[in-house]
């Protein structure tokens, strides 16, 4: 089925529903993340949601990633706002406790669960999510916290970890250009987890700054194909927010 | 070979200054060789790429999804679409590629990069490395590490010897939680270097000023000497 073009963020999540389990694509910072659909989801205001992200709530606190300027926004709004109850992430802590963040500071009030994966780890199970694979062997945790409960199995004499694929209801992205058809284009490191997410939820929304014609983005340039997306929404031009 | 005692670290005197984290850098950079495609940790091993000799010709693999960056831009030149693993804005490079993270760690657990150098909060005797997450605090992060840890050839720590209580965190044992086990290559510290071998600890070089017994008074697992 072709993509919708929604006319605005509030629409694009506008059916999110309590309890749902919503990719946020992007790395961690402003390039590549739906800041957006984040803040539009946000402002509706869904509960005990859970998010799935990569690094997921340390700009706000440290700047990572944004240029100097707008406040940065990060996954930790979902958390300050008492609107996500869990976060399946990579790295959702800086280094510094001073200010705390907000994903850590709703970890220690009991309000947060917060599962931390490693990042290939995180990476592969969401592909596979998207790719019709079940679960799969990584040699990556092995004999550390990542280990406990699973099936370890040994396969050229190395041990492996089984890792289950992971699957969203919704997943946020963010991508340069779109066209009708929902092919994207992205620039840079923007790429990050937002091609790897696509094909691995229900519904895939993206955020993008501009909407083409079939025949707008270059087939080579295409870095995720349209059967992936379900809405797109474009952003205004000269967002002050990156 | 010969293996030297091991001493009380708390009340040790040290016979010298200790080295700068921009020494450690310098250190361990000299141990990449031309060619090679590396990743940096954050923290002291990000600086390493200030350091690298003349001549050798290193590719940063970053895991948000780029190979082949180069120079840091300060924020305000920064674009948000061109960073590197650790949040600083980089520089568009001749030969640059970008990936996603599916790729990005393809790339690392396949084995694909040569030498990843990495913080520490404690590695062991066999190679252990523990540097994700302080027991104190509960929670941490693990990023790419454990993949890099994991599946890298040669995994370089670059770290102070000694927590600030002047505690050892070279141990027979690690006591925080790991990242990987036996992953180590190099220890790359303020007063050695230290590579590890199938059967532990040999000492390598030591800092100004420092010698073997006074390494080996700060280091809890018995090093072995050259």
């Amino acid at each position: 089925m072709l993509p919708v073009v929604v006319d605005s963020f509030a629409e694009a999540v506008a059916d999110v529903p309590d309890g749902a389990k919503v990719m946020i694509g992007g790395f961690g910072g402003a390039g590549g993340q739906p800041t957006r659909l984040m803040l539009a989801l946000a402002e509706r205001g869904p509960k005990r949601l859970t998010i799935i992200g990569n690094v997921a709530g340390i700009s706000k606190t440290t700047g990572y990633g944004w240029p100097p300027g707008p406040e940065p926004i990060d996954q930790g709004i979902f958390f300050e706002l008492g609107l996500a109850e869990r976060i399946i992430c990579s790295f959702p802590i800086p280094g510094q406790t001073r200010p705390l963040s907000e994903i850590e500071k709703a970890w220690r009030e009991g309000r947060a669960e917060v599962i931390v994966i490693p990042q290939g780890t995180l990476a592969e199970r969401i592909r596979a999510g998207g790719a019709g694979i079940a679960a799969f062997y990584t040699p990556t945790g092995v004999g550390t916290p990542v280990a406990e409960g699973k099936e370890v199995r040994e396969f050229d004499g190395r041990e492996h970890l089984l890792e289950y694929a992971l699957r969203g209801d919704f997943a946020l992205i963010r991508a340069k250009r779109a066209d009708t058809y929902g092919n994207l284009e992205y620039v840079g490191t923007s790429r990050a987890f937002n091609p790897v997410m696509a094909p691995a939820a229900d519904v895939t929304i993206a955020e993008v700054d501009e909407i083409v014609e079939p025949g707008g983005i270059d087939p080579e340039r295409v870095g995720t194909p349209g059967v992936y997306v379900n809405r797109i929404v474009k952003r205004e031009d000269g967002d002050p927010i990156p | 070979m010969t293996t030297v005692a091991s001493h009380k670290s708390l009340d040790f005197v040290d016979p010298a200054p200790r080295l700068t984290r921009i020494d450690i850098a310098q250190r361990a950079a000299r141990m990449l060789e031309h060619g090679w495609v590396v990743n940096l940790g954050i923290g002291i091993p990000s600086a390493c790429a200030d350091f690298v000799p003349e001549g050798v010709y290193l590719r940063y693999q970053a895991e948000n999804g780029v190979l082949g960056y180069g120079e840091l831009l300060p924020p305000e030149e920064g674009d948000p679409d061109l960073i590197d693993a650790s949040g600083k804005f980089t520089k568009m490079t001749p030969g640059m590629a970008f990936f996603d993270s599916a790729d990005s760690f393809a790339m690392i657990r396949g084995g694909h990069i040569d030498a990843t150098v990495l913080g520490a909060l404690q590695v062991s005797g066999q190679g252990d490395l523990a540097n994700w997450m302080l027991p104190s605090r509960g929670i941490g992060s693990i990023g790419g590490g454990m993949d890099l840890a994991a599946n890298t050839k040669r995994v370089i720590v670059a770290m102070e010897h000694t927590t600030r209580r002047n505690e050892p965190k070279i141990l027979e044992e690690c006591t925080f939680p790991l990242t990987a086990q036996r992953c180590v290559t190099d220890i790359v510290t303020d007063i050695a270097v230290i590579s590890v071998i199938d059967d532990g600890l040999v000492l390598k070089e030591c800092a100004p000023g420092w010698g073997t017994q006074d390494v080996q008074a700060l280091t809890a697992v018995s090093l072995q000497s050259l």
